[in-house]
């Protein structure tokens, strides 16, 4: 019988080694908040990167949008800062300014307007026809698989999902995946009034739900108010919170400040909802909080007066025979 | 004539024995097999994610098969060598040269046409609908790019030392004029004398390569380019052909054999 070489001897105690320090080091690595273990495998790959990566994919979905349309880091991209399909759902406020129609300007000269023949070259939306005119709305569908992958590389982002849950239920009708679109939302970001205000109107426009939408939509409210610390929410009722808040001066703090549009249009549906449901004072209390943050008070200012008209001739027969 | 296309032949024997196309085929098939199982929202008619990363992977091989086949032909003639028997033949360099690139531009197509059926039944299963005349011009505008570029590549052969390096280079100089091509004369506004006269004699003597990357049109369904601008664009290639064969023979007409 022969003595194990001193090689093989090391060999183990190294593996041994390793074993060990790996049991060891195992868990707090897992621990750790830097650790990529956790997440899926984009997560592994990319890390916090993927971020970036996200705001590609989604300029990317609003080129498709423009069925390839669209202006590259060389050309005026004034008119699209804000993403089309974003914009055109109506939850986001557009920042575009210049020329849509023509980002590339005049041909510069012979060899750059021979080029222009060979890219898309016009201006158009997948929902109005896209490139050969004849597509259907249902052809924004091509949007999604980049929606998807916006939403999977960053999950923080709201517009990503109300976007993409816009899209699916307004163009194609695909009510169920924009409710799990918004709930995979919710579970990522749980304190953002835009993805309740989305989901409110799923309930109110497509299940014709009042109860669930009313809900939803005050709690969109409780949550846009509360980004302002100073407001204590406690447990009262949102119509007293709200009440109070149309009391005080106006002092937005910057996280209202950037998306006010979110609370007036929280508010209106509100309104729009109680008028439906012949509560008029509620219809009218949510108009006046609509308004303190509305871009045209005068419109909502309008919308008021007739409701006020309407509950006096309703109140008139009653009080009619009281004279 | 007849020289040529012996020389031809051959080089398009060889493509079919080498594994590159295959190799390319089998993963552009698997990966766009792949991309297509994917379940986005329970929608079966989405195709032009597909369609884009299917084009993108087809790009990426032609220029592969294209470069690496041309880059090393004369090279690898002459670390053979063989290539001095072949010239004691009644077979002129500047027949060789053409020869070569005939060759190499013929089995560029017919991998082309082995790509393109496949992407046009991807496309076919789930949109349905057939552009015949979009998907026509976009192999016929696709195969003239790589003449262009094979043309090149075998100038490259004789200039360069290595075909290692001829092809990095080849690879470096067309990806920049497909990404910054057409935006050159937009940079040169921005730097002063004398380097924006330079970029603006680069942006038009360099063969523009973006003209035949259709690749967004047939993606989102763009009715096909109007026939006589795809002519002029053919012409044009043909001409930055001519120009870069004419520089091989000239360079190859001087170069030792051994």
């Amino acid at each position: 019988m022969t003595a194990p070489r001193p090689q093989i001897l090391l060999l183990v105690a190294l593996l041994v080694a390793c074993f060990g320090l790996a049991a060891r080091l195992g868990p707090q690595f897992q621990a750790w908040p830097g650790s990529r273990n956790t997440g899926d495998i984009l997560n592994v790959v990319l890390g916090e990167s993927r971020r970036l990566f996200a705001k590609s994919a989604f300029a990317e979905a609003d080129k498709y949008y423009h069925a390839g349309y669209y202006p590259t880091m060389f050309d005026d991209n004034t008119a699209f800062q804000t993403a089309h399909m974003a914009a055109d759902t109506g939850a986001v406020k557009s920042q575009n300014q210049g020329d849509e129609q023509g980002f590339l300007g005049q041909p510069r000269n012979w060899l750059d307007a021979f080029g222009r023949n060979f890219m898309p070259n016009r201006h158009t939306h997948l929902d109005e026809g896209g490139a050969d005119d004849l597509g259907d709305s249902e052809d924004v569908r091509e949007i999604l698989p980049w929606m998807k992958l916006s939403a999977d590389l960053d999950p923080d982002n709201v517009e990503t999902y109300t976007v993409t849950a816009y899209w699916l239920r307004q163009r194609m009708h695909n009510v169920p995946e924009a409710e799990a679109v918004l709930h995979e939302g919710l579970r990522n970001c749980p304190e953002s009034p835009e993805l309740f205000f989305e989901l409110g109107r799923l309930y109110f426009e497509y299940y014709h739900d009042r109860d669930r939408s009313r809900n939803v939509w005050e709690h969109g409210v409780r949550l846009w108010l509360k980004l302002d610390p100073q407001v204590r929410l406690g447990h009262q009722p949102i119509r007293d919170l709200v009440g109070d808040w149309v009391n005080r001066p106006t002092n937005l703090v910057p996280a209202q400040q950037a998306n006010p549009l979110c609370m007036e249009q929280l508010c209106t549906h509100l309104s729009k909802l109680e008028e439906q449901a012949d509560h008029l004072p509620q219809a009218i209390e949510w108009l006046a909080a609509a308004k303190k943050v509305a871009v045209q008070p005068g419109s909502i200012q309008q919308w008021m007066d007739t409701l006020n008209y309407k509950l006096g001739q309703e109140l008139n027969p009653v009080l009619k025979p009281l004279f | 004539m007849k020289n040529i296309f012996a020389v031809a032949g051959v080089v398009i024997k060889e493509l079919y024995r080498r594994k590159d196309f295959y190799v390319l085929f089998i993963i552009t098939v698997v990966i766009c097999g792949v991309m297509a199982s994917i379940n986005i929202f329970n929608d079966a008619h989405i195709v032009r994610y597909l369609k884009a990363i299917s084009l993108l992977l087809i790009w990426i091989s032609s220029l592969v098969i294209a470069i690496t086949t041309t880059a090393r032909q004369i090279p690898a003639e002459r670390e053979n060598r063989t290539l001095l028997p072949l010239l004691a033949k009644p077979l002129t360099r500047v027949e060789l040269v053409l020869g070569k690139f005939l060759g190499c531009w013929l089995a560029c197509g017919l991998t082309l046409v082995c790509f393109y059926v496949f992407f046009g039944l991807l496309a076919v299963s789930r949109e349905h609908h057939w552009s015949a005349g979009g998907y026509f011009e976009a192999i016929l505008l696709h195969w003239f790019l790589l003449g262009i570029i094979t043309a090149m590549a075998l100038l490259g052969s004789l200039v360069f030392a290595a075909p290692s390096s001829n092809s990095t280079i080849c690879f470096v100089v067309v990806i920049g004029i497909m990404f910054a091509g057409r935006h050159l004369d937009q940079v040169a506004v921005t730097l002063s004398e004398p380097v924006r006269i330079l970029v603006n004699a680069l942006y038009y003597c360099l063969p523009h390569l973006e003209f035949y990357d259709v690749r967004d049109l047939v993606i989102h369904n763009w009715p096909p380019v109007a026939f006589q601008y795809v002519g002029l664009a053919l012409l044009y290639a043909v001409f930055y052909m001519a120009v870069f064969l004419i520089g091989a023979c000239l360079v190859f007409r001087r170069k030792p054999v051994n």
